[in-house]
C-alpha cells in the first residue's frame, strides 16, 4: 500500500536523516551572482554606452527560449530549470564579455551555442564540463574575429555619445540613421593596442601616455575591473564563491607579469596593467569561479585558479588573441578531473 | 577550562532549539499498563529470555540473559506478569519486527531485593565490569554498545584519558543537558567507578558552551569531590557534530583516531554522561538499567520536556502525555533531526537507545525533487571528516561502488552536514547509506559465493575420495574373490588330484 508523499503537518517528509535543511538554494546563488554584476554593468554603461543592456536583454530572452526548447526536447521539467537562473547567468556573462554594439546575430549565435551545445548536449545544468559562456565566446572569437575584437574606444563615445535609440538601431541594423557604420566608431582594445605597439618596439611607458589608456590600464577598463572586484567581494561576503580561485588567479597573474616586468620593463606591461585590463576581474570572480566547471577541492581550486592566471598571461603576451581569459578557463576546465583526483583532502584518521 | 582546544574541519552552527525542552525539570512518565521489551536494545547479540509467559516478575528482575560476549542482560522495568514472548514491531529504521517480552504491569512497582555498595574499591575491576554487564548497561548516547566492554582495556592498551561526552550537539535533544543539571552527583559516581575500573590518569567532562547551566552544575558537584581532582569540566565550542566520538577526541586532544582503529588505540575511552549515571546507580545502588531520560520535543509538541521513562513504555503514551498535535500513525523522528530516523508505528516501545522523540521540526528538508549537483563544494567544506561528498554522490549515483570506496565512503559518519548545506537539496547521506548497504550486501554475496564454492569443491573432493575408496574396495573384493576362487580351484584341483591319486593307487 502506497503512502501519500505529500508533506505532513510535522514537515518530516524525507525518508532518512538529516531532516533539517539550510537556506542555501541554487537559484539564490544565481540571483546573488546577477546582483554582484550590477556595479560593473553600470560602469560599462557609463564608459561604453547602453549597448550592454540591450545585448543582455536579447541574450537573456534567447537563452531562456533555447533552454526551454532543449528541456522540452530532453523531456525535462521546465519550471525548476527555467527558474534556477543558470541560463540567465550564462546570458548575462556572455553579454558583458561581448564588445559594445555587437550585432544581434552575433549575440544570438553565441547564446544558442552556449545553451544548446555547451550546456544541454552535455546533460544540462551540473553536467557541462566547460563554462558555456566561455565556449560561446571562443566560438564567436574564432568564427567572427573582426566583430569580436573591435571595441568602442571610450574617447569616441565622449565625442559622439550614442543614445539608447541609436544603439538599438546599431545592434539590429548595423548602422544608425546618420549613416555611420560600426567600423568607423570602433578600434582595438587597450590590451590589443598594447600588444601591437610593443610588437612595434615601443616602450610600454610611452604607450600608456596615449589617449586610449588611463591611470593603470585602458581608460574605462580599469574602473570596470575595479567594479568587478567590488561585485566579487560581495560574492565572497555572501559565500557564493570561495576565495581560493580568484586569489590564486590574481596572484599567479601578478607574479608572472611581475617577474617579466622586472626582468624586461621596456617590452612588457606592468602587473597592474594586466590585473586591470580586459576580462581579468570578470574572469577571476565570475567566470573561473563557476562551480560546475571549476575544480571542486580546496587545493584543486588553488591549482585551477593559478593555472587560469598563468595561461591568461601566456595567451595575452605570446598568443594570437588579445585576451586569454576564455581560452585559459576552457583549458583549465579540461584539467579539472585530473586536478580533483590528485587534490583530495586528507580524510580523518588517515595516515 | 583555559587550556587550548583543537577543532575539527567543517561542521555546522545549527539553531539548537534546546530551550523548547529545558523549561521544566525531568518528569516521571506515568507507568504504562503494558511494557514491550525488545530482546535486542544494544549492539551485539540479542539477549535470551529466561522467563516464561505467565511468570510473575519484580521490578529490576532479570528477564533475559546476555548471549555471547557482546551482549547484556535485560530487566523487568516494573513488577507484573509476562504476557507474551513474541515478534513485535521495534523502533528500527527497517520497520521490522523482532522478539520482544511483553509485561503487563501490576501497578505495585515492587522492587526485587537489590543492594549497592559505596566501597566499590573492594571489588575487583572484573567484578565491576560483570556487575555493569548484569545491570544491562549500554551506551546511552545513541549507539547502545555494551558499556562493560569499553571498561576493559586489554593487556595491549592502557588508558590515559576518559572523556565523558556531555556535548549533545544535535539540535532539540536535551536529555543529557537536563541530566547534568539535575543529577551531576550521580554522574560523578559513575565517573569515580570508571576511574577505578580503567585506572585512567585524567578525565575530561566535555560539554558544549551552549549549556551554561549544565557546566556550572557539573563544576559545582565536582568541586565537592576532592577524590576526583584529576577530572575537569571542559566547555567546547558549540558546533555540530562536536559530540561525535571521533570529532570530540579531535577537539579535546587534537589527535585523530586512526582509520579502522578505536579510541583506545590513542589511550582514550569515551562514555556518555547518561551511561556514567547508569553505572553509578548500578554499582552504588544496585539498580539495573530499567529507565532513561527521553526528550520529547518538536514544533508539534505542546508540553515539550524530558521524561524519566521505563523501557518498554509505548511511545504513543509518552507523546499523549506531552500533548502533541500529532495524528495517529503520523511519522516522528527518533533521535535528533540530523541523524535520527523516521518512525511511524504508534505502539513502538521506548528502548535503551531512545534519547529523543521529535515531532515536527523547523526548516524541514523539502520533499521536492532535488536539482542537479552544481559541484559548488559546500558539502566538502561542511564535511567534518574531510570527504568529498560531491564526488561520492557522483559515483554512488552511477553505482560505481569501487570508486565510492576509493573516495573513502566508509569513513562517512552520516552526520548529515553535507545534505544540510546542499543548495540543490540532494539527500546526499541517503545515497551514501544506500552505497554502503550495497557494498556490504555484495561482500556478503561474495562471502556466500566463496563459501558455496568451497563447499562445492569439498564435496567434489569427498566424492572423488569416495569413488576412489569404492573402486579400491571393489578391487580388493575382486582380488579377494579371485583369490578365493583360485584357492577353491586349487583345492578342487588338489582334491581331484587326490582323487586321481586314490584312483591310481
Amino acid at each position: 500500500m502506497l503512502k501519500p508523499t505529500s508533506p505532513n503537518s510535522s514537515g518530516i517528509s524525507r525518508l532518512s536523516s538529516p531532516f533539517l535543511s539550510g537556506t542555501n538554494r541554487v537559484t539564490l546563488q544565481m540571483l546573488q551572482l546577477l546582483l554582484a554584476l550590477v556595479p560593473a554593468v553600470i560602469g560599462i554603461v557609463y564608459f561604453f554606452g547602453p549597448s550592454v543592456l540591450i545585448t543582455m536583454a536579447l541574450a537573456i530572452v534567447v537563452a531562456l527560449l533555447a533552454e526551454a526548447l532543449m528541456l522540452k526536447l530532453r523531456n525535462r521539467p521546465l519550471k525548476p530549470f527555467l527558474t534556477d537562473g543558470s541560463a540567465i547567468v550564462t546570458a548575462a556573462l556572455l553579454a558583458i564579455a561581448l564588445p559594445p554594439l555587437a550585432p544581434w546575430w552575433l549575440v544570438t549565435t553565441g547564446i544558442l551555442f552556449a545553451i544548446i551545445f555547451a550546456k544541454h548536449l552535455y546533460g544540462g545544468l551540473g553536467y557541462n564540463p566547460f563554462n558555456p559562456a566561455m565556449v560561446a565566446y571562443v566560438v564567436l572569437l574564432i568564427s567572427f574575429p573582426l566583430e569580436m575584437t573591435t571595441w568602442l574606444p571610450v574617447t569616441t563615445l565622449s565625442e559622439q555619445p550614442l543614445n539608447f535609440e541609436s544603439t538599438f538601431q546599431m545592434i539590429f541594423t548595423g548602422q544608425v540613421s546618420s549613416g555611420i557604420a560600426i567600423d568607423s566608431l570602433s578600434g582595438a582594445t587597450p590590451l590589443d593596442a598594447m600588444k601591437t605597439q610593443i610588437g612595434l618596439l615601443q616602450n610600454p611607458a610611452d604607450i600608456m601616455q596615449q589617449p586610449l589608456f588611463g591611470l593603470f590600464s585602458g581608460k574605462g577598463w580599469e574602473w570596470i575591473n575595479i567594479l568587478f572586484i567590488i561585485g566579487g567581494l560581495y560574492l565572497l561576503y555572501r559565500r557564493v564563491i570561495s576565495w581560493h580561485i580568484p586569489t590564486a588567479m590574481i596572484v599567479s597573474l601578478a607574479i608572472i607579469s611581475g617577474i617579466t616586468w622586472l626582468v624586461a620593463p621596456e617590452t612588457t606591461a606592468s602587473p597592474l596593467f594586466h590585473l586591470l585590463s580586459g576580462g581579468t576581474m570578470l574572469g577571476a570572480f565570475f567566470i573561473a569561479t563557476d562551480p560546475i566547471t571549476a575544480s571542486t577541492t580546496v587545493k584543486g581550486r588553488l591549482v585551477f585558479g593559478a593555472g587560469v592566471g598563468l595561461l591568461t598571461y601566456i595567451i595575452r603576451v605570446w598568443g594570437g588573441y588579445p585576451d586569454g581569459i576564455a581560452f585559459a578557463v576552457i583549458l583549465m576546465n579540461m584539467l579539472v578531473p585530473l586536478i580533483d583526483y590528485y587534490t583530495q583532502p586528507k580524510v580523518y584518521g588517515a595516515k | 577550562m583555559t587550556e587550548k582546544l583543537a577543532s575539527f574541519p567543517g561542521g555546522l552552527v545549527l539553531d539548537g532549539q534546546k530551550r523548547r525542552s529545558t523549561q521544566t525539570p525531568i518528569r516521571q512518565t506515568p507507568l504504562s499498563k503494558n511494557l514491550i521489551l525488545p530482546l535486542q536494545q544494544h549492539i551485539g547479540a540479542a539477549s535470551v529470555a529466561i522467563v516464561e509467559v505467565g511468570d510473575k516478575v519484580l521490578k529490576g528482575q532479570k528477564i533475559a540473559r546476555a548471549e555471547g560476549h557482546v551482549s547484556v542482560y535485560l530487566h523487568a522495568p516494573s513488577s507484573g506478569i509476562i504476557t507474551a514472548i513474541d515478534e513485535q514491531p521495534i523502533p528500527h529504521p527497517s520497520g521490522l519486527s523482532a522478539l520482544c517480552i511483553s509485561l503487563e504491569t501490576d501497578g505495585e512497582d515492587c522492587w526485587i531485593e537489590h543492594q549497592g555498595t559505596d566501597d566499590f574499591a573492594s571489588l575487583s575491576e572484573h567484578d565491576i565490569r560483570q556487575r555493569i554487564r548484569e545491570a544491562g548497561i549500554v551506551g546511552l548516547g545513541g549507539a547502545g554498545f555494551p558499556s562493560f566492554i569499553k571498561l576493559n582495556p586489554s593487556v595491549h592498551h592502557h588508558v590515559d584519558t576518559l572523556i565523558l561526552n556531555g556535548v549533545e550537539c544535535e539540535p532539540y535533544i536535551t536529555c543529557d543537558d537536563m541530566l547534568m543539571r539535575e543529577r551531576a552527583e550521580g554522574i560523578l559516581d559513575g565517573i569515580e567507578i570508571m576511574h577505578y575500573a580503567l585506572h585512567v590518569k585524567n578525565c575530561v567532562i566535555a560539554i558544549e558552551d551552549n549549556k551554561a547551566e549544565a557546566i556550572s552544575a557539573m563544576e559545582l558537584a565536582l568541586s565537592q569531590r576532592p577524590e576526583l581532582q584529576n577530572t575537569k569540566v571542559v566547555s567546547i565550542p558549540t558546533r555540530y557534530p562536536a559530540g561525535s566520538e571521533k570529532q570530540l577526541i579531535q577537539v579535546i586532544t587534537g589527535k585523530q583516531v586512526p582509520t579502522a582503529g578505536l579510541p583506545i588505540d590513542l589511550g582514550i575511552v569515551c562514555h556518555n554522561v547518561g551511561t556514567s549515571y547508569a553505572i553509578g546507580r548500578a554499582i552504588k545502588h544496585g539498580e539495573p538499567l530499567i529507565s532513561r531520560v527521553v526528550t520529547v520535543t518538536g514544533t508539534d509538541v505542546a508540553h515539550a520536556g524530558n521524561f524519566e521513562t521505563l523501557f518498554g513504555t509505548p511511545m504513543h503514551e509518552l507523546l499523549a502525555f506531552c500533548k502533541t498535535e500529532r495524528q495517529p500513525d503520523e511519522p516522528f523522528i527518533l533521535g535528533g533531526p540530523m541523524m535520527g530516523y523516521n518512525l511511524s508505528g504508534d505502539h513502538l516501545p521506548v528502548t535503551k537507545t531512545a534519547n529523543c522523540i521529535l515531532v515536527g521540526v523547523e526548516n524541514a528538508a523539502p520533499d521536492a525533487k532535488p536539482m542537479p549537483c552544481i559541484r559548488c563544494g559546500e558539502c566538502a567544506t561542511a564535511c567534518p571528516v574531510g570527504l568529498l561528498p560531491q564526488q561520492l554522490y557522483w559515483h554512488a549515483r552511477a553505482k560505481d561502488l569501487d570508486k565510492t570506496e576509493d573516495y573513502n565512503l566508509f569513513d562517512c559518519i552520516e552526520c548529515g552536514c553535507c545534505s544540510y548545506v546542499c543548495p540543490s537539496k540532494i539527500p546526499l547521506v541517503h545515497y551514501f547509506r544506500f552505497a554502503k548497504t550495497e557494498i556490504m550486501n555484495q561482500q556478503q554475496e561474495t562471502l556466500k559465493a566463496d563459501n558455496a564454492r568451497i563447499r562445492h569443491d569439498n564435496r567434489q573432493h569427498r566424492q572423488e575420495l569416495e569413488k576412489k575408496e569404492k573402486q579400491e574396495r571393489q578391487r580388493q573384493r575382486k582380488a579377494a574373490l579371485a583369490a578365493t576362487k583360485a584357492a577353491k580351484e586349487k583345492e578342487a584341483a588338489k582334491q581331484s588330484n587326490e582323487a586321481d591319486n586314490v584312483e591310481n593307487n
